[in-house]
This record gives structure tokens, sequence and C-alpha cells, in this order.
């Protein structure tokens, strides 16, 4: 890749040294700098802070409510942050348009799957792989040289990807016709069709049995071999351990733990959280 | 009744699988047996073996006419709509534009004197409704749904009003003497003439294949791909690198050069335009004719727009029990949409995708019952 290695402008946290024993030396990918955000008088992010590095998988997990959804919202440009800044390669990202957000590499999936429901499994990819095309109105009217080039190149990307994720069966079939594991996986087709350098996951897992989260996180192993970087949201914290490299834990818009997924599962304060215990107790 | 309709219902996905199973050059010919057979309609010594089909109470070359630059505007309102699922209820608007843009051009009624011809105002009028459209979407587009149907609704009644108020665009005296398309036979008389509608119907529909041809190149490309992405949910589209803007004003735009060729092609036709022409109403039959014949599908526009201008004119002339029908033919129109919607929400020709929706959530109430 070729842009240049960002200074960490990022102040470290005091209480989360782990950080930069695991990731030392390593070209930070994305970086949530301080962000806070409000819905009137909720606090959905409360200066919020952590850096997300090349080549690994981030787990980002906290009870529901916790604010993690809304994390992914503000970095993707739904939302913008009330205060702080986010950088994604370098570069400041809050007040970018959607679509220019996606073309820098960073691509989602959504926690209630939000597919083209009519469109065929086939159709939804090639939206994705159109994200980096250039095909004209007037190219495409006249199908001109371009058009067809990249019509031929989405078409086999898609086709890749269906094959990647495992529903090559179901091609043509419209998306809503597929079954709900289908569906996430076409999710996560779609989004990798947009060739992310970051691929976040909004609780991917959702709904699925232990099996099917195996085969889910064999999925996500291999997406990241692919050198694919991932943020991955998940309510369980079980199932995260195994497959992440690092953990944030968010609780009430605050991040209350960052670190190795041993360490932060040791963590008295993530325990609380996820034990429902008061904070006034466990301090 | 309902086997009935289940039977009905599988006939047609049994002809519609076989079409879509046929092979390519007996699909060809299908089309081409039906692109031969609307050349020669209006064709006395073929329309005369067609019984009850020909209109009796008006000129049957002229119905032609009207019907096939109703199937125009709704190949052209299919677009917004069907594609981009963009609620535009003034689409009509966009015809008066190319219609008024040819006749101030070209009319010794308009106050300019240009006269110029047809061709030369042509391409004036499709390009001002473009930008028309361009300028009525770029504020409005950003908005969602019902705001921008009232805004496009706002938009065709302010040209309404402005055709009929102001004196340049000449109100209800409207402009006369509007050339006609250009062109002579052998013998020195012109091609496009007063008395036979025959010429201007052809000419409608060979712009009308020309128009499918390259929407349905539009809709298997990116662009296509955008619009419905962007009906279908648009947030989800940006996020997918679409920038909804943009193809939502193409959509327009697309839409805005359909609507003002029909115009162009109308004032060229009719000699004479003025507001009298411009009734909501229209934008509102169109619409209809659109999702009647199944909104998203350029054949179910085509039926839907053909259908629709076809039996409003077949109304006309005759007579039940004393009553003139064709002074009911609204009511009979309001009753086939009502109808429609009840049993054939999807229109006669639904898209397919959204044909397989429907059947699918019979079958979940099926098996939740
Ligand atoms: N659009 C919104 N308007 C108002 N409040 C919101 C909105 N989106 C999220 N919230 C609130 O922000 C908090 C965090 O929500 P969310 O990010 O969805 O949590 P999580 O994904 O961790 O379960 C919740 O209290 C939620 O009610
Ligand atoms: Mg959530």
């Amino acid at each position: 890749m070729g842009e240049t290695v960002q200074q960490p402008t990022v102040p470290e946290q005091a209480g989360a040294p782990a950080v930069e024993s695991t990731a030392g030396g390593r070209e930070p990918l994305l970086e949530v700098d301080h962000v806070t955000l409000r819905f009137g008088g909720v606090v959905a992010l409360d200066d919020v802070d952590f850096t997300l590095y090349k080549g690994e998988i981030l787990g980002l997990i906290g009870p529901n409510g916790a604010g993690k959804t809304t994390c992914f919202n503000a970095m993707t440009g739904i939302y913008q942050p009330s205060q702080g800044e986010i950088r994604f390669r370098g570069q400041r990202i809050t007040g970018k348009k959607k679509h220019h957000i996606t073309k820098m590499g960073m691509a989602r999936t959504f926690q209630n799957i939000r597919l083209f429901p009519e469109m065929t499994a086939l159709e939804n990819i090639q939206v994705g792989a159109d994200a980096h095309h250039k095909t004209s109105v007037i190219s495409a009217l006249f199908r001109l040289p371009r058009h067809r080039r990249e019509e031929r190149d989405g078409l086999e990307k898609a086709k890749r990807l269906l094959d990647f994720v495992g529903i090559s069966d179901r091609m043509h079939d419209a998306a809503r016709n597929l079954s709900y594991g289908e569906q996430r996986r076409l999710e996560i087709a779609r989004a990798l069709a947009t060739d992310p350098v970051l691929l976040c996951l909004d609780e991917p897992a959702a709904g699925f049995n232990p099996a099917e989260k195996e085969e889910l996180l064999q999925l996500i192993r291999k997406i990241r071999d692919q050198g694919v970087t991932v943020l991955l949201i998940e309510h369980d914290m079980r199932l995260v351990m195994g497959v992440t490299d690092r953990i944030v834990v968010l609780e009430f818009g605050k991040k209350i733990a960052d670190g190795l997924p041993a360490e932060v599962r040791e963590d008295h304060r993530v325990i609380a959280a996820y034990l429902g215990v008061p904070d006034d107790d466990v301090a | 009744m309902t086997s009935v309709r289940e039977w009905i219902a599988s006939g047609r996905h049994a002809v519609s699988d076989r079409w879509h199973d046929a092979p390519r050059w007996m699909r060809w010919s299908v089309i081409a047996a039906v692109i031969v057979f609307f050349y020669a309609l209006p064709n006395r010594e073929f329309y005369q073996w067609l019984g009850p089909i020909p209109t009796t109470g008006s000129n049957f070359g002229q119905v032609l006419f009207t019907v096939s630059i109703y199937v125009l505007l709704a190949v052209g309102l299919n677009i917004v709509v069907g594609f981009a699922g963009l609620l535009d209820l003034g689409y009509f608007g966009f015809f008066a534009v190319g219609a008024y843009t040819v006749a101030v051009l070209t009319s010794p009624s308009s106050d300019l004197k240009t006269l110029w011809p047809w061709l030369l105002a042509l391409p004036v009028a499709l390009g001002l409704t473009m930008i028309s459209g361009v300028m009525l979407g770029t504020p409005t587009l950003r908005l969602r749904g019902d705001y921008l149907a009232i805004v496009t609704l706002g938009f065709a009644e302010m040209i309404r009003v402005a055709a009929t108020a102001s004196d340049f665009l000449k109100g209800q005296r409207g402009f006369n003497q509007i050339p006609h398309p250009p062109g002579t036979h052998a013998d020195g008389t012109p091609v496009f003439g007063v008395l036979d509608p025959r010429p201007y119907y052809w000419l409608v529909l060979t712009l009308i294949i020309l128009v499918v041809i390259g929407v349905r190149n539009l809709n298997r490309s990116r662009v296509g791909r955008a619009w419905i992405s962007i009906r279908e949910d648009e947030d989800a589209a940006q996020l997918m690198g679409v920038p909804t803007f943009k193809f939502k004003l193409w959509a327009f735009a697309s839409g805005a050069f359909i609507g003002g060729l029909a115009g162009a092609l109308f004032a060229g036709k009719q000699n004479f335009v003025s507001s009298q022409n411009l009734e909501l109403l229209n934008s509102i039959i169109i619409l209809s004719a659109v999702i009647l014949g199944g909104s998203g599908n350029i054949v179910g526009a085509i039926v839907g727009g053909g259908l629709v201008a076809y039996l409003i004119e077949r109304f006309r002339g005759i007579e039940v029990l004393g009553i003139e029908l064709y002074e009911y033919r609204f009511m009979f129109f309001g009753l086939v949409l009502v109808v429609m919607m009840i049993f054939r929400p999807q229109g006669l020709i639904p898209n397919r995708r959204r044909a397989a929706e429907l059947k699918d959530r019979r079958k979940e109430v099926m098996v939740g019952g």
C-alpha cells in the first residue's frame, strides 16, 4: 500500500498499556480520537478513543445499548461526532460523504440485515463491486467498451465472492428469499465486493447456533488472511475470544477496557459490566 | 373464485417461464412479430380484420398516435418511479416543457418570431427539459418520499399556471402553425402532413423502440443497479459506495428527457399547443399507467401506458342506455385501478423479482395458517 505511516497522534490512555505491547510499531489504520456523540440527552459515545492496526481482528464488545453500532455509524459517516474526530488511513473522515468513505476502503454489514431485497444475490454483490467502477450513463447507454469491461469484471468478482462465502447455489434468487444465515453471508460478500481495507461486521453471528457461529469464525479468519483488517462487533463475549487479536469494551458509551482477549476477560470492570454488577460495588 | 385465480396465475407463470427459457431466436422472432404488428396496425387493410379493436368514434390512426405518446411517457416515468423509486406526481410538467419549447421557437404566434424548423427546435427542447429536470431535482431529491411527491406536483401545476397566465406563453389562445417534422415523398408532398396521422405514429413507434433499447441498456448496467438499490434501501446503497444523489438526478434527467421528447413530438403533430393541453390529470394517468402495468418493468410500462390511453379513447362514441360512456371514462378508470390494487397490486406484468416476492408471501401466509 502506498500511504505513509501516520505519526500516532492519539495519546495512549493510561489504562490501556496492552495496545502498545501488542501493536508496537504497527501501522494504525483507523483512529477513533476521543469521540463523543450525543442524541439529544443520550450520550451514545462518551470520549471513546481507540486505534485499530492494520491486519488485526479487533473485537468491539459490550452489553446491549453500549454504543457499538453507534460507533460504526460514526465511522461510516451516518452520524457526525459531537466532539473528537475519526481518521482512516491517516485521513480525517468526519464530514466526508458515505460513499467516499466506502471508496476509501471501509465496508460494513448491518446488525439488522439491510440487503437490497428484490435484487438477486448476484446483483447485490455487483452493487458493491460498482463502488470502484467508473462507467458513465453515456457509456452504459451505448454499451461502450468501458461498460462491458467493468460489467464483466464485476460479474466475475461477484461470482467469486458468492463462492467465497459459500452461497453460489443461490446466485439468481432474490435476496429476500434467502435464509437468514445466507443473508448474513451475502451481506459480508457485498461488503467485500467494495474491496475494503477494513471490514466492519455488526453482530454477524446474531441468531446463529453454535455450529453456524463456528463456520462464521472460519470465514472471518479467511477474510483476515486475505489481508483485510476486521472490526467485529459482538455481543457474546465468548465468541470473540477465539478469533480476535485485541478487544475494546464499551459500556454506556464509555470505553472500559482495551487489550488482549485474555486480559480483557480478567478485567473486573468488564466482568461487572457483563454480570450487571453496579460500578460502585466493583470499585 | 380463488381456484380460478390460481389457475390464471399458474398459467401466467408457465407463460413467463416458457418465455424466459425459450431460445434466443424464438424470443427475437416473437418480438419482431409484435413490432411488425404495431407498424401495420394503423392501416385500414390490416385493422379491418381486428373486430372490435379499432375505435369507432374517432380516427384509429389518431388514437394510435395518442396511445403511442402515452406509452413513451410511461416508459420515461417508469425510470423515475419504477426503477429509482422516486414518486414524481408532476411528470407531465416535462411534457409541457418539451411541447412549449418547440412552440415558442417555431410558431409564428410566438413573441420570439424565431420561426425555427421543428427539427432544430427538438434538441433545444430536449436539452431544456433535461435542465428543468436537474433544476427541479437538485433541491428536491434530498427530500424523502412524500415531500418529493408534493414538490413535483407543485412543479407541474406551476408550469400550467405559467402557461395559462403569462402573455409570453399565450394562455388558452396558445401557439398555432407549429411546423411538422421534415421530410418529403418522391412526389414532393410532405411525409408529415395535416390529414394523415399515421406517419407521426410510425415516428413515435420508432422512437419508442430506440428509447426502450436505451433504457434497457441502462437498466442492465451499473446505472440501473444504482437506481434499484436506491429504491430498495437508500442508506445501504450509499454505504455500498453508490453516489445516490447523482444517480437520482440522472433518473430525473433521463425521465425528463423522454417526457420532453413526447412533448416535442406532440407539438410537431398537433400544430397547436395551448394551456388546455396541460391538465393535472395527465400526470396522474401516466402514473396509474405505470403502476397498472407493473412498476419497475419496461414491458409493464409499455402495456400499462398503451392500455390506459387506448381504453380511454375506446369509450369515445359508445352509448349505453343513452349514456355517453366517454363522459364517464375516468370513473371506469378509477374503478379499474381500485379493482387492480385489490386483486393484482404488483401490476399486470410485474417485475420478475417482485412477483416472486408476492408468491412467497402467499406461501408464508399459507404456512402460518
Ligand atoms: N438514532 C438514534 N437516536 C437516538 N438514540 C439513539 C440512536 N441510535 C442509538 N441511540 C442510542 O444510543 C445508545 C447506543 O445504541 P447502540 O449503538 O445501538 O448500542 P449497541 O449497538 O451497543 O447495542 C442506546 O442508548 C440507543 O438508544
Ligand atoms: Mg448494535
